[in-house]
């Protein structure tokens, strides 16, 4: 634990280590990194709009990713993107534990950059404890510093990549260093600079431990057959207790007929924890699975010679000599809702029509007596051209027999891409006979003069005194 | 660290005891707060040097380096400290969008009316902002939606126009008002050519009840004649004239007598004759002064679109 409920906070000095999960980790943060710094760069052909493949436009409420054009009243999108991420989260989780927290998260992904960083100017980990232990000199003062300056270079730059994915990337750029940004900018650069600084240089794993509700909940979507990095209790322990290698214990058949576990407390799986927790304790909640005591564990069993997985990834049901379980109702059942959400959300993607269309009826009044005695109901049309291509449109009205549309001045629209456009039209019905129904169900239909398609239909009501 | 451990470490107490064995934990505020508390400290600090804060005797500390510049009325430009009024005024006057809605003021005046409505542009803008006009200006009698009042305030979105429904014609209406007059009948006609004349005016309308054919026929004498002489204003049609505002009667829609609302045909008698008895009174005040003359050129497009001018 790395703190305790009255005195301050210990400190964590992860020592490297490499292995397989170091590895993997190197992968997805090149990866994530890749991907972070240089979106914004990308540059992308459109007919219309930006050159960018990655521009969220708040001003233009337009949000371009690569060939998708999102406009504000698609970000049903967004909300079915996120059920689908909370789900992968889910799955992931009920399979092989918190491996999001391990591998992905940005909190962990900035941290381990941040230590590297610290690696590299400080040295290995007995170099920083005497680091800090040492009194502020010359030597301390020029490391602490290369330090913390390269770690505030890469929380600016983190800041300001933040800020270039809402608007021209270079221009932005160019703009932040004349003076000339928008203050939305600084600011947003300003505290994303301290929070990256504080948050990955110096919070780190307090952020996952006492910030991060998902440690929190983590528990309830662990079951006996989720994999999680576990001390395997058991082999390590014997009947005995672990044990150093000491004289008549240093190969595993003396060891085991003295009952004696495998586990040599040699703590390498202790210091390179990013949590500072000891995994041999059991499972804890500040556990993050990121595998780096795997990694430790096994390298010290490869030195031994002696049979790798004494820390590894498995289940309580394995652990009791089980086999764990991968097809059940809770993986099953989430692996089918990311399928369906994953098919809705492209299904609703790829199948927009080229133009949304809303209609409101003005409702005061909600119907006007005319002098020849005809009903007139007025309603606001809002057309939105969601293609990247002109077009023209008229209006129509179905069902609703004997009724005029009056557009005014504008019986054929233009729309440019992705423009919209309100309308007010108004629809008058002859005086009805007696006992006609007051409220009638009719449709606008919208016309592409172009094609001569109908674009859209869009239902509204009709109402009578 | 076990729930074990915790308990075995020292509770820091204040270091005082009474009664020999009381003695009282020692909580200290976290240092995030306290430090967060400082923070605020020096932030008042510069607040207070920057921004209009203490009272000194009458008068008050007037903040550094923080002042507003603006134009006044007649054309003098001002420099104050700074104070919200100061900062509305100078932002009403170079703020990035009272700038671009001056300039499409100033457009709007320029244009024709039929510049206007054929323009998408300039009249996406006149519906904004009249809209707000209206509602500030128009709606505590015409209702929000322009839907009026039968009986008090005339509709707008129907397509009657008692002063007539050209541009210039509502224009004249905005600017200078109106007053509508009816004289009172009360002492002109007895209770049976009240009836008459009601039923007439209903029977314009189309609403007419089979066993009242004489009385209409009676009404049409003393509307057309010179007994009640209805038609000095409303013409010998019934068709109103626009130069008195006189409504025309023979249409479906009322403005004063509640016909449509009456149930029964002699409900709808009665509503027609009170009117006749207690004439009609209404004004409508000129906005000329308090409106400039592109607000009213905007509400003169905005309320011409509703009804469908003429």
């Amino acid at each position: 634990m790395t703190t305790t409920a009255d005195a301050g906070r210990v400190r964590i000095y992860p020592r490297s280590v490499s292995g397989k999960f170091r590895r993997l980790k190197y992968a997805v943060l090149a990866i994530a990194y890749l991907v972070y710094y240089g979106l914004p760069w990308l540059p992308w052909h459109r007919a219309t709009g930006p050159d960018q493949a990655v521009l969220f436009d708040i001003v233009g409420r337009k949000y371009y990713l690569f060939d998708l054009v999102v406009q504000p009243q698609q970000i049903f999108w967004l909300a079915g993107f996120l059920v689908l991420a909370a789900m992968l989260l889910f799955f992931v989780t009920g399979i092989a534990g918190r491996v999001f927290c391990g591998f992905f998260c940005f909190q962990t992904l900035w941290t381990d950059l941040f230590m590297r960083i610290e690696y590299w100017v400080q040295g290995e980990r007995p170099a920083r404890i005497r680091l800090d232990q040492q009194p502020w000199g010359p030597e301390k003062l020029r490391k602490k510093g290369l330090t913390w300056l390269l770690w505030f270079l890469v929380a600016f730059w983190t800041a300001i990549t933040f800020t270039l994915y809402w608007g021209e990337a270079g221009t932005l750029l160019r703009e932040f260093f004349t003076g000339t940004a928008p203050a939305a900018m600084y600011i947003t650069t300003g505290i994303l600079t301290f929070t990256t600084f504080t948050m990955a240089g110096l919070a780190r794993e307090q952020v996952c431990t006492h910030m991060c509700p998902y440690s929190r909940f983590q528990a309830a979507m662990f079951d006996k057959d989720t994999k999680l990095v576990t001390y395997d209790l058991r082999r390590g322990e014997g009947e005995q207790g672990r044990s150093k290698v000491r004289k008549g214990l240093k190969t595993l058949e003396e060891r085991h007929a003295a009952g004696v576990g495998d586990c040599i407390d040699c703590g390498y799986c202790v210091q390179v924890c990013p949590t500072g927790i000891d995994i041999r304790n059991g499972l804890q909640v500040q556990c993050i699975h990121c595998g780096l005591c795997i990694d430790a564990c096994n390298t010290i069993m490869d030195n031994m010679g002696w049979p790798r997985g004494l820390i590894r990834f498995s289940s309580a049901r394995e652990q009791e000599g089980g086999k764990a379980r991968l097809f059940k109702l809770k993986t099953v059942g989430y692996g089918l809702s990311i399928l369906v959400v994953t098919v809705l959300l492209f299904w609703s993607v790829s199948h927009q029509g080229e133009i949304d269309t809303a209609v409101r009826q003005i409702r005061q009044p909600l119907y006007v007596l005319l002098s020849d005695g005809s009903i007139q109901n007025s309603y606001q049309i809002k057309l939105s051209n969601l293609t990247s291509e002109t077009h023209h449109y008229s209006l129509r009205i179905k069902d609703l027999p004997g009724a005029q549309l009056d557009v005014g001045h504008f019986r054929t629209v233009e729309l440019k891409p992705l423009k919209h456009l309100t309308l007010l039209v108004k629809v008058r019905t002859p005086q009805p006979p007696p006992g006609a129904a007051r409220i009638q169900d009719f449709e606008f239909e919208v016309v592409n003069r172009d094609t001569g398609a109908v674009a859209a239909i869009v239902p509204a009501r009709f109402y009578r005194p | 660290m076990k729930q074990s451990e915790h308990h075995k470490q020292a509770v820091q107490t204040t270091g005082h005891a009474w009664d020999g064995d009381i003695q009282e934990y020692n909580n200290p505020l976290p240092r995030w707060w306290v430090w967060t508390f400082f923070g605020t400290v020096v932030f008042a600090v510069v607040y207070w040097l920057i921004y209009p804060a203490w009272p000194v005797g009458r008068s008050y500390t007037k903040g550094l380096f923080n002042t507003i510049t603006f134009q006044t009325r007649d054309g003098q430009e001002v420099t104050t400290h700074w104070n919200t009024r100061s900062r509305f005024i100078a932002d009403m006057q170079r703020g990035e969008a009272a700038v671009k809605q001056r300039e499409y003021l100033e457009k709007i005046g320029q244009s024709s009316y039929q510049d206007i409505v054929n323009d998408p542009d300039k009249m996406g803008f006149v519906l904004s902002m009249s809209k707000v006009l209206f509602a500030d200006n128009c709606a505590a009698c015409h209702g929000a939606g322009a839907q009026g009042k039968i009986g008090l305030f005339p509709n707008l979105v129907d397509d009657d126009w008692l002063w007539g429904g050209t541009f210039e014609d509502i224009h004249q209406t905005i600017a200078n008002g109106r007053l509508g007059f009816m004289p009172p009948f009360r002492d002109t006609f007895n209770a049976e050519d009240l009836r008459a004349l009601a039923a007439f005016v209903l029977s314009l309308s189309g609403i007419t009840d089979e066993h009242d054919a004489a009385r209409v026929a009676r009404g049409r004498e003393i509307f057309t004649g010179e007994e009640g002489g209805c038609y000095y204003c409303h013409g010998k049609d019934a068709r109103g004239m626009k130069s008195q505002g006189s409504a025309n009667l023979t249409d479906k829609i009322w403005t004063v007598a509640d016909v449509p609302g009456a149930p029964t045909y002699e409900a709808k008698l009665q509503a027609v004759e009170e009117v006749i008895q207690n004439g009609i009174n209404r004004r409508m005040p000129a906005w000329k002064g308090r409106l400039s003359e592109e607000q009213i050129k905007l509400l003169t497009v905005y309320i011409h679109q509703l009804g469908g001018g003429q």
